[in-house]
This record gives C-alpha cells, sequence and structure tokens, in this order.
C-alpha cells in the first residue's frame, strides 16, 4: 500500500492520504494542501527517496523533537499503525504527524482526533530559524514545534515573543551567515534529530527552547552534519552537542547579539562537563586533561589552539572553572560558525565569569529569576523531570523508535566507543570512566608535557610577580570513595541536563575520567603504577583519585611519567608493565621507571613509524582521489558532447 | 631594521620575524649562521645554572651591519636577535629585558596544551607581542 518515495507533494500526498486509509482500516485522513505540503517534507527528510519506508531513527528522532511526553509518543506510534506494520511508511508516518498535532494542541492521541482540523505539528526544528521562531503565544511555554517550512524562511524576522530570544539573535546573526539553504537544513534536522533520539525524552524537554535558537546559529551546515552523524552513533555526543548548540544559542538570544555571553544554561551546562573532567570546582583541569577534552569538539588544532590562548589568562597550562566556562564557550561559538576573536570577550573574562559562577549552579530560583522564563523554567522542570525519568527514557526510546535494533546498535555502539581510543565523543558515564585509562594511555603526551613542566617550573623561576601555584588542584584523598558517587551522579545529572541536540551539535565531548586517571596516577607513580596497569580499568581510576597531587607543577611533572607510564600500555609492551608491577613491590621504582620508559620510547618509536605510514597511504590516496575526479569530469564531458540535444 | 628568530633545539626556526621585511633571507641567514656561535657559548658555559644572566648570552659577534645577540632557554632553545647597529641607543639592559619577554611568551606558548615542541610557532600573542617589541625599537 506504501507508494514509493515521497517526493512530490500532490502525489505523495494523495498516496499517503490513500495509504493511510488503507492502513488504518478505512480511516480517510483528510490532509489540507499545507498539511500535505509539510508532511511530504517531513517524510522526505526522514526518508530518503529510494526507500518506501522512513527511518525508524529519524523518525524517532523526529518525534522527540516534538517535545511531546514518551508516553504520548509510543501512544501515537501504536495508533498511527506503524507498530503493527513494523515500519513507518507514508501512512503511518502522516496519521503520526497529525497526531503529533493533535497532542500538541492538547487533543487525546486517538484515531477520531485527527479527523479535525488541526494546526501543523511543531518539532524543535533545527533547520529553519524562521519556522522555529513561529509559535503560537499560547505555546509558549517550550514546546513549540515548528516543521521546517522552506516558505517560512522569509517571515523569520517577525515574530517577538516567545521566539524573542531568538528574535535579537537573528538579526545579527543574517548579517553573519546567509540563511541556511534549505538542502542543508534538510540535512541538520535529522542531524538534530538524531541527537534527540540517543536521549530520548530528556533531550526533547530541553532542547524545545534551544533548538529553536540553534537555527540561527546554523550556519556550518555541513560540518555541523558531521557532526551530528558522528553524535548519532555515539551516546553521549547528542546530549553534549545539543545543550551546547542550545546555550549557544540561548546566550546570544538572551542578550541582544552578544554572541560571547554565556547564559545561565550554558553556564549549568560548561559546570557540569567541567565536573565531568574534575569534580572539584575550585581546582584546575589540567592540560592534557582539557586538551583531550576539547580534541574531540573535532576543530582544528591551531583554532583550539588560539582558543586556549584566549582562555588560560593566567598561562599557567590548566584552567580553572572560568577559564573553562570561556574556552567552551568559544568552542561552541566557533562551531556554530562564529570567527573567534582575537582576545578574549569582556564577558569571557575569568574575573567577570567568576563573579557569575558564584551564584549556585543548580539553583532553580536562578533560573527563574531570569528574563526568560520559558528555558529557564523549562530547563528546570525539564532537569527535575529528566533527572526522575531518565532511567525510563531509554526504555521509552527504544520502544519508541520501533526499531529496536538502531537501539541495540547504539547501545553496542555505545560501550564500543567507550571502549575503543578517544577518537570519537564518548559520554561521561561510569563505563566511560573504566574506559579512561584505556584511553587515555592511548594518546602519548609525554613530550609536550614534560616541556610544559620544564617551561613552568623555568618561568616559575624567573617570574617573580607570578602567582604562586595555586593550591588544592583537585579533590584530596578523601573524596576518592566518593568519585564514583560522584562520577554515578554526573552521568545522572549529565543525561537529564543535556537537552535534545541542536542541529549542528558539537561531537560529544571526550569522556571526562580518561582526563582524570593520568593525573591522578602522577601523583602516586609508585603507588598506583602497579596496580592502575594491572586492572587497567575502574581501580586505576580509583586509584588516580587517590594520587591527585596537591600541587599543580609536581602534578605535571608526574603526570609526564604517569603519562609515559600509560603510553606504553596499549602497545605490545603493555605486558612488559603489566608484568612488571607483579614483581614490583619488590623492585626499586627506578629501575621500574627506566623499563617503563624504554616502553614508552620504543612505543613512541612505534608510533611514530605508524604515523608515517598512514600519512604516506592517506597521500597516495589523496592523490588517486583528485585522478578519480579528474576521469569523471572528462568523462562527464564527454557524456555532455555525446547526448543528443536537449529540449530547447 | 631588525629581526628576531627564535630557534628549537634542533636548530631549525620554530619562529623568525623580521621588521622590515626586505632582506629577510639575509637575516634568515644569519640567524642560521649565528647558531654556530650560541653553541659555542653554550659549550663554554659548562655547568651552568638556571640563572636568568647565565641564559643570556650577550652579543654574540657584531659585523660591520648588525649586532646578534642570543639567549638560550632551559630546554635548550635558542633565541637570537638581530638589530641594525645604527641602532646604538639600544643597551644591553633593553635587549636582556626583550629577551625575557620573549622567554615569557614563549613559557605562555608551550601552556598552550594544543602546541607540541618542536611545532612552528603560530601563537596570535605571540605574534602581537613579537611586533609590539620591534616596532618600539625601530
Amino acid at each position: 500500500m506504501e507508494q514509493g518515495p515521497a517526493g512530490g507533494s500532490g502525489p505523495a500526498a494523495a498516496a499517503a492520504a490513500a495509504a493511510a486509509a488503507a492502513g488504518t482500516g478505512c480511516l480517510l485522513l483528510p490532509l489540507s494542501e499545507t498539511e500535505q505540503q509539510r508532511y511530504s517534507e517531513l517524510f522526505s527528510r526522514c526518508c530518503p527517496p529510494p526507500e518506501a519506508a522512513a527511518g525508524g531513527s529519524s523518525v524517532g528522532e523526529l518525534f522527540r523533537a516534538s517535545q511531546l511526553p514518551p508516553d504520548t509518543l509510543h501512544q501515537i506510534t501504536e495508533v498511527c499503525g506503524a507498530k503493527r506494520v513494523g515500519y513507518f511508511g507514508p501512512a503511518q508516518f502522516y496519521i503520526a504527524l497529525k497526531l503529533i498535532a493533535a497532542a500538541q494542541s492538547g487533543f487525546p492521541v486517538r484515531i477520531e482526533s485527527i479527523k479535525n482540523e488541526l494546526p501543523l505539528p511543531r518539532f524543535m526544528a533545527l533547520k529553519n530559524d524562521t519556522e522555529v521562531r513561529y509559535g503560537t503565544p499560547a505555546e509558549f511555554h517550550g514546546v513549540k514545534f515548528q516543521v521546517p517550512h522552506a516558505t517560512l524562511e522569509k517571515n523569520s524576522y517577525k515574530r517577538t515573543d516567545e521566539g524573542d530570544k531568538q528574535e535579537p539573535k537573528s538579526p545579527s546573526m543574517s548579517p553573519i551567515c546567509s540563511p541556511p539553504a534549505s538542502p542543508s537544513t534538510y540535512q541538520r534536522i535529522p542531524l538534530s534529530y538524531g541527537y534527540g533520539k540517543a536521549r530520548s525524552g530528556l533531550e526533547q524537554q530541553h532542547g524545545a527552547p534551544y533548538e529553536v535558537r540553534h537555527s540561527t546559529h546554523q550556519q556550518d551546515g555541513p560540518s555541523s552534519g558531521n557532526y551530528g552523524a558522528k553524535s548519532a552513533l555515539t551516546c553521549s555526543t547528542p546530549n553534549r552537542s545539543l545543550s551546547v548548540e542550545r546555550e549557544q544559542q540561548d546566550s546570544s538570544s538572551q542578550y541582544s547579539d552578544d554572541p560571547w555571553r554565556i547564559t545561565e544554561e550554558q553556564r549549568d551546562y560548561y559546570i557540569n562537563q567541567f565536573r565531568s573532567l574534575q569534580p572539584d570546582l575550585n581546582a584546575f583541569i589540567s592540560g592534557s586533561v582539557a586538551k583531550n577534552f576539547f580534541t574531540k569538539s573535532k576543530l582544528p588544532i591551531p583554532e583550539l589552539s588560539h582558543i586556549w590562548e584566549l582562555s588560560d589568562v593566567d598561562c599557567d597550562g590548566a584552567l580553572t572553572l572560568p577559564e573553562f566556562c570561556a574556552a567552551f564557550h568559544l568552542v561552541v561559538a566557533r562551531k556554530n560558525g562564529y570567527q573567534l576573536p582575537e582576545t578574549l570577550p569582556e564577558t569571557l573574562l575569568p574575573e567577570y565569569l567568576q563573579a557569575a559562577c558564584l551564584k549556585p549552579v543548580r539553583d532553580c530560583a536562578l533560573f527563574d529569576s531570569y528574563s526568560e522564563p520559558l528555558p529557564s523554567s523549562q530547563q528546570t522542570r525539564d532537569f527535575s523531570r529528566a533527572e526522575k525519568s531518565s532511567t525510563e527514557e531509554v526504555p521509552d526510546n527504544s520502544t519508541l523508535l520501533q526499531d529496536g535494533k538502531k537501539d541495540d546498535k547504539q547501545a553496542v555502539k555505545v560501550s564500543t566507543t567507550l571502549k575503543t581510543i578517544p577518537k570519537e565523543f564518548q559520554h561521561l558515564t561510569v563505563k566511560a570512566a573504566a574506559q579512561e585509562p584505556n584511553a587515555l594511555r592511548a594518546r602519548p603526551r609525554s613530550r609536550s608535557y614534560s616541556s610544559t613542566s620544564i617551561e613552568d617550573a623555568m618561568k616559575k623561576g624567573e617570574e617573580p610577580p607570578t602567582p604562586p601555584p595555586r593550591p588544592q588542584k583537585s579533590h584530596s584523598r578523601a573524596s576518592s570513595l566518593d568519585l564514583n558517587k560522584i562520577f554515578q551522579q554526573n552521568t545522572q545529572a549529565v543525561r537529564s541536563g543535556w537537552l535534545p541536540p541542536p542541529p549542528p551539535a558539537l561531537p560529544p565531548r571526550p569522556s571526562v575520567s580518561q582526563t582524570e586517571q593520568p593525573s591522578e596516577v602522577e601523583l602516586h607513580p609508585q603507588m598506583n603504577r602497579p596496580p592502575s596497569q594491572a586492572e587497567e580499568n575502574s581501580s586505576a581510576k580509583k586509584e588516580v583519585v587517590l594520587a591527585q597531587p596537591p600541587s599543580k607543577p609536581a602534578r605535571r611533572k608526574l603526570r609526564t611519567e604517569a603519562q609515559g607510564l600509560e603510553t606504553p600500555e596499549l602497545s605490545p609492551t603493555i605486558n612488559v608493565t603489566s608484568s612488571l608491577p607483579a614483581v614490583k613491590p619488590h623492585l626499586p621504582v627506578q629501575k621500574q621507571s627506566s623499563k617503563q620508559k624504554r616502553a614508552i620510547q620504543t612505543a613512541i618509536r612505534k608510533n611514530k613509524e605508524a604515523n608515517a605510514v598512514l600519512a604516506r597511504l592517506n597521500s597516495e590516496l589523496q592523490q588517486q582521489l583528485k585522478e578519480v575526479h579528474k576521469e569523471r569530469i572528462a568523462l562527464e564531458t564527454q557524456l555532455e558532447q555525446l547526448r543528443p540535444v536537449t529540449v530547447l | 631594521s631588525r629581526q628576531c628568530g627564535l630557534l628549537c633545539s634542533q636548530n631549525y626556526p620554530l619562529y623568525i620575524r623580521s621588521v622590515p621585511t626586505e632582506n629577510e633571507l639575509k637575516f634568515h641567514y644569519t640567524v642560521h649562521t649565528s647558531l654556530d656561535v650560541v653553541d659555542e657559548k653554550i659549550s663554554a658555559m659548562g655547568k651552568a645554572l638556571v640563572d636568568q644572566r647565565e641564559l643570556y648570552l650577550g652579543l654574540l659577534y657584531p659585523t660591520e651591519d648588525y649586532k646578534v645577540y642570543g639567549y638560550v632557554t632551559n630546554s635548550k632553545v635558542k633565541f637570537v636577535m638581530v638589530v641594525d647597529s645604527s641602532n646604538t641607543a639600544l643597551r644591553d639592559n633593553e635587549i636582556r629585558s626583550m629577551f625575557r619577554k620573549l622567554h615569557n611568551s614563549y613559557t605562555d606558548i608551550m601552556c598552550n596544551p594544543f602546541y607540541n615542541p618542536g611545532d612552528r610557532i603560530h601563537s596570535r600573542a605571540f605574534d602581537t607581542m613579537v611586533n609590539s617589541m620591534m616596532m618600539q625599537v625601530c
């Protein structure tokens, strides 16, 4: 009964109507012109043309973007018949859309309700800012979803109420970036929906106000698209990117075109991220930890380097909480297409942020005190709701998607990504914490560390005015036991706190735990090396916590050693080092460190060789690609010439 | 005119800036050849303490047109500065302070975890500092 790809609106709509009638047991679904058009657009977005049915994942994302509670979405999928037939054909899809519109208008999810005239369903669309802006005033409190519509783009700048935040932003945005092209927006929407998918209801709740704003920020669609695709693969990505994006938009809209101002939601998100990297909010995030973290954003290294330069105001190679917030904010801004400033904007200065950060982070009242009641109240509501239902969301998600396989795949992917080298974004979970030692050791940074420590020591020696090293860089030993709890809490909070992925979501941030591990191991290298090497996982983490050094310079130096120690772990020399711990209690420390040094050096050499080989391979492939391109162009021109004269 | 070049311990340049920019190649050559003198001075230092005074190598050698000053850091990164001989207003103290500024900026760059030692330096802050320093003198 399902027709082919829902390409044209007319035939698609007609087909959908017919199919709907057939699919739902003689239910004739009347669709108005606009409805048909929009539904077909949505369907084509979710369902690439050759297929007859929409992909379960994209549909799930779209549904989640509608910001309805998962129960409702569940109901909708049941009622529309997708569950029965097992997939989302055009009929089911259209019915589902209509049901979503009904649910958003407050009607019960039943076939009867969709027989009436309903407004179009609204989705937290990442695509067109204009559409996002459009929401009925009645729906002011966040549950606004606008199905992106090409024709509506022109009217984007008219709304002023709840889209008010975005409003000031859009005029400022427009000179900066041209309105997103439809194809790119289409591309982004599935991606944003993908983000929502991973996080189900949690993201939906949070994403609503933010995605709207986010759409205005969509300047680099393709790049964000890449991130989106990546995030769809990994669990954590959507949350992070979404919330980041959301915050980005939110901040700019809040403060009349100031993209460099951090909103409360953003700050909260940044603080959560900081906490995931470093539980003590008054301590630092070391350079390597931060580097790993920000590298996951997939920004080019020179840009990251510049961001670091801007944000590390005291140039100590570590980030305090305000510095971290500033850096994160800059990354988000860059991800959204903003050019990096030459100097740090005033609103991102640590002193400025410090004052702001002193406010209680989780103070719900604080949210409400802001002028944007919508997002803040929404967020607080979402937070509490999300936290309660975070565990429920996941099962709901899978059933909602009607594509259990996809969920399983995602789950598998999540676990595998957690185990793999941190090239992808990893969600900050307890699992990730266990994976940290592996991931961290995979990245040899001993070289830069040693130079950093040397330079740092030198610098400290020769600069009297330099402030003394900061105290307690990390939490004390006593808190090591709490670390697991904190991480679990963080995981929970993170899951709940992450909004639905905004369109160009940032890739998931590297798992924090990884960064934690090495630094902590440094503190008591001797103590921790044998056990950490032996266990390599959660136990190492605990030891890392215990080992957190009190002073920064000492920590850095220790880290160098620890890093060096941990680097070879992934290489075959791991066996060597792991056998070392067995006899470690008896061996003197120096022997161990020298062996480890050797192991490290061999590992470095191997890595360098591998690098060289890969670089060569890469260049060869590039060359091949160029040649193939040329051939293709030549063939195409030939074809053009041979083609008979086309219709005039 | 002035040129300051920053060289790393493996004797390849991490950063070279010349103001004004004509004859740049000549300055590159000058800086490179002065490495020998720097090495000579370093070896002569023996077990040099990590002391600022000893980090500053002073006038490496004067040529007909210009003077070359050297400075080496703890991590054996060499700074070389070439100034016009006609610029007699430059005193030793000023040169020292300029090297100190260079060193501080270099340390700041090192603190950036995204910077790998041995990379060329592309830091905008560093550029700004060097530019201002050179403008001051020229």
